[in-house]
C-alpha cells in the first residue's frame, strides 16, 4: 500500500530556528587544519560529542575564503547539532564563525589557541563542551510532519546499474516528496554533461533556467582550462568503468535518474547555500561524494539519499547517509555498506514504485534514529571544497 | 526465470549485463525495461556484470544510443552480441 507522506510524521529535535533535526550531535568544530589536535582532545575528554577535523583554513582568500567560512558556518547551523564548539589557531576566525552560527539561535562558544597553547586551550573547550552535551542530552524529541524534513541526493561509485534501477528509485522516492512539498536539491555539476539540456528543459522558469546554464557553462570552462585529456580516467572514476560505464554522457543520463519523472527545479543554490523556500533545488557542486555531502549538510540538509553500483562507502559527520544498491555483486560483497537493497529491480522481483517506498520507509526510520550503514561503520567523512591556491 | 542483461529503451543500441560470470556463446534472456518486452540474445565475449553488449551491429562512427539519448560515439565496428565499453566506445564530450 502506498505510503500516506501527507499524514506522515517522524519524531526529531527542533531546533531554535524551527528546522526538524534527526540526530542531536555537539561538535567540536576546528577553524583550521592546526586545530584539529585541540579539538580531538576535547572530543576523547567528553563523551557525547564529535570532532570534525579538516585540512584547510589557512591563507585563503575571496571567494575561496568565503565558501570556506559558509561551510563551517551552515554545518554548525544544520539542525542534526545541538551545540558547536570552534577552536581556531587565533580567535579572530573562530569568533566569526561563531557569530554565524549562533545566528541560527543554538548555544555555540569558541576559543583560539595562541597566547593559551593547546593544553589550556582543551581544558576551556572541553568545560564548553560539558555544558554543551550536558544541555543536548536534555534536549526532547518532538513530532513534526514529514515536510519539514530536507533531503539531499548525490551518488557515487555509480555503474550502469545505478542509471537502471539505484537511481530511478531514488528517483521515485524524490517525485514523492517533492509532490509532498518537502525540501530538496541535487547537484554534481559536470556529473550532468551529456544530459545538461534534460535538467535544463525541467527548470521551472526562464530566470532559474539560465542560473543551471550559467553555472553550467561555467563547470565546463573549469574542465576545458585544466583538463591533459578527455578526463577519461576521472569521469567515468575507475570505478565506473570497472563498473561498466563508458562516457562521461552515460554517466550523466543514470545520474539524472534521481530527480524522477516528475520534479520541477525550483531553483538553484551556490555551493553550502541555504535553499530559501521547498522545492527541488540545484546545488552548483563538485561530484566527489565527500564534498558533495558536506555541502549538502552545510545547506541544512539532515537526511541524505546515497545511490551507488559499485559499492562507495561514504558516510557524513551530521547527517545520516543511506546507500541503495542494485548490484547483486555489491550486494553479495559488501552487504555490510548497504540500508536499501533494490537489486530485485533488475529480475522483475520488485517495482519501482515498491523501490521508492521502501526507501522513503528507510528515510523515516533513520529519522527516527535507525543508524544507517555508514554511521554504524564510523563513516564521518568531511571534505572541504575549494575553489583555488591559498595565498 | 533469470534475466541475463536489460535494455533501457528498444531504440538503445546496447543494454547491460545483470549477472555475474556470463559467458560467450551463452543463451541470454533480455528485458526492454521502457516497452516491458522480453528478448532472446546471444554474447561473442564473456561479459562481466555492469558491461554493456551490443544488441545491434553499431559502425565505427556511429553515435551509441542508451536511455534512447547520445551516449558516445563508436571508435571501431562492434558486431551484435559483442562488448561494447572503453576499448570501442568514446566520449563527444571533452
Amino acid at each position: 500500500m502506498a505510503m500516506d507522506l501527507k499524514n506522515a510524521s517522524f519524531e526529531g529535535w527542533r531546533r531554535e530556528n524551527g528546522r526538524m533535526g534527526v540526530r542531536n550531535h555537539v561538535i567540536i568544530l576546528p577553524v583550521d587544519d592546526l586545530s584539529n589536535a585541540a579539538c580531538e582532545a576535547v572530543a576523547h575528554n567528553i563523551k557525547g560529542c564529535m570532532a570534525i577535523p579538516h585540512a584547510y583554513g589557512r591563507l585563503q582568500f575571496g571567494y575561496d575564503l568565503e565558501l570556506h567560512f559558509r561551510t563551517l558556518i551552515g554545518t554548525g547551523c544544520n539542525p542534526n547539532v545541538a551545540g558547536v564548539v570552534i577552536i581556531g589557531i587565533e580567535p579572530g576566525w573562530a569568533g566569526k564563525i561563531a557569530e554565524g552560527i549562533a545566528a541560527s539561535g543554538k548555544p555555540v562558544e569558541f576559543f583560539g589557541i595562541e597566547q593559551h597553547g593547546d593544553i589550556n586551550t582543551i581544558a576551556r573547550a572541553s568545560h564548553a563542551a560539558y555544558r554543551m552535551v550536558k544541555h543536548a542530552s536534555k534536549l526532547k524529541k518532538s513530532k513534526a510532519p514529514l515536510v519539514d524534513l530536507w533531503v539531499s541526493t548525490k551518488c557515487g561509485e555509480s555503474d550502469t546499474t545505478s542509471g537502471l534501477a539505484s537511481c530511478p528509485t531514488n528517483g521515485n522516492a524524490f517525485d514523492k516528496l517533492w509532490e509532498n512539498g518537502n525540501t530538496l536539491v541535487f547537484g554534481e555539476t559536470t556529473e550532468l554533461t551529456g544530459g545538461e539540456h534534460l535538467v535544463a528543459a525541467r527548470c521551472r522558469t526562464p530566470e532559474i533556467r539560465a542560473g543551471f546554464q550559467a553555472m553550467f557553462d561555467r563547470y565546463q570552462r573549469v574542465v576545458e582550462a585544466n583538463k591533459t585529456s578527455d578526463l577519461s580516467d576521472s569521469q567515468p572514476t575507475k570505478g565506473n568503468i570497472e563498473g561498466g560505464l563508458t562516457t562521461i554522457e552515460e554517466k550523466a543520463l543514470g545520474n539524472i535518474q534521481k530527480i524522477g519523472k516528475k520534479c520541477i527545479v525550483d531553483g538553484v543554490l551556490d555551493k553550502a547555500e541555504a535553499p530559501t523556500h521547498s522545492g527541488l533545488w540545484f546545488m552548483d557542486s563538485s561530484s566527489a561524494a565527500a564534498e558533495m555531502v558536506t555541502l549538502c549538510a552545510a545547506s541544512g540538509y539532515a537526511v541524505h539519499f546515497f545511490p551507488t553500483g559499485q559499492g562507495n562507502v561514504i558516510g557524513n559527520p551530521i547527517v545520516p547517509v543511506i546507500k541503495i544498491t542494485a548490484n547483486p555483486r555489491t550486494q553479495r560483497t559488501m552487504s555490510e555498506h548497504v540500508d536499501v537493497d533494490v537489486t530485485g529491480l533488475l529480475q522483475k522481483r520488485m517495482n519501482m514504485d515498491d523501490a521508492g517506498e521502501a526507501l522513503l520507509d528507510c528515510m523515516l526510520r533513520t529519522a527516527e534514529g535507525e543508524l544507517t550503514a555508514a554511521e554504524l561503520l564510523g563513516h564521518r567523512e568531511f571534505s572541504l571544497t575549494r575553489i583555488y591556491e591559498s595565498a | 526465470m533469470t534475466i541475463h542483461f536489460v535494455v533501457h529503451d528498444e531504440g538503445d543500441s546496447v543494454g547491460v549485463v545483470v549477472v555475474e560470470g556470463l559467458k560467450a556463446g551463452q543463451p541470454l534472456t533480455g528485458w526492454i525495461m521502457d516497452q516491458d518486452k522480453m528478448i532472446e540474445f546471444k554474447a561473442i565475449n564473456d561479459i562481466p556484470i555492469g558491461h554493456k553488449l551490443a544488441v545491434r551491429a553499431i559502425g565505427n562512427g556511429d553515435t551509441i544510443i542508451k536511455y534512447g539519448t547520445d551516449i558516445g560515439k563508436a571508435v571501431a565496428n562492434i558486431g551484435a552480441g559483442e562488448h561494447a565499453h572503453v576499448h570501442n566506445v568514446k566520449t563527444k564530450r571533452w
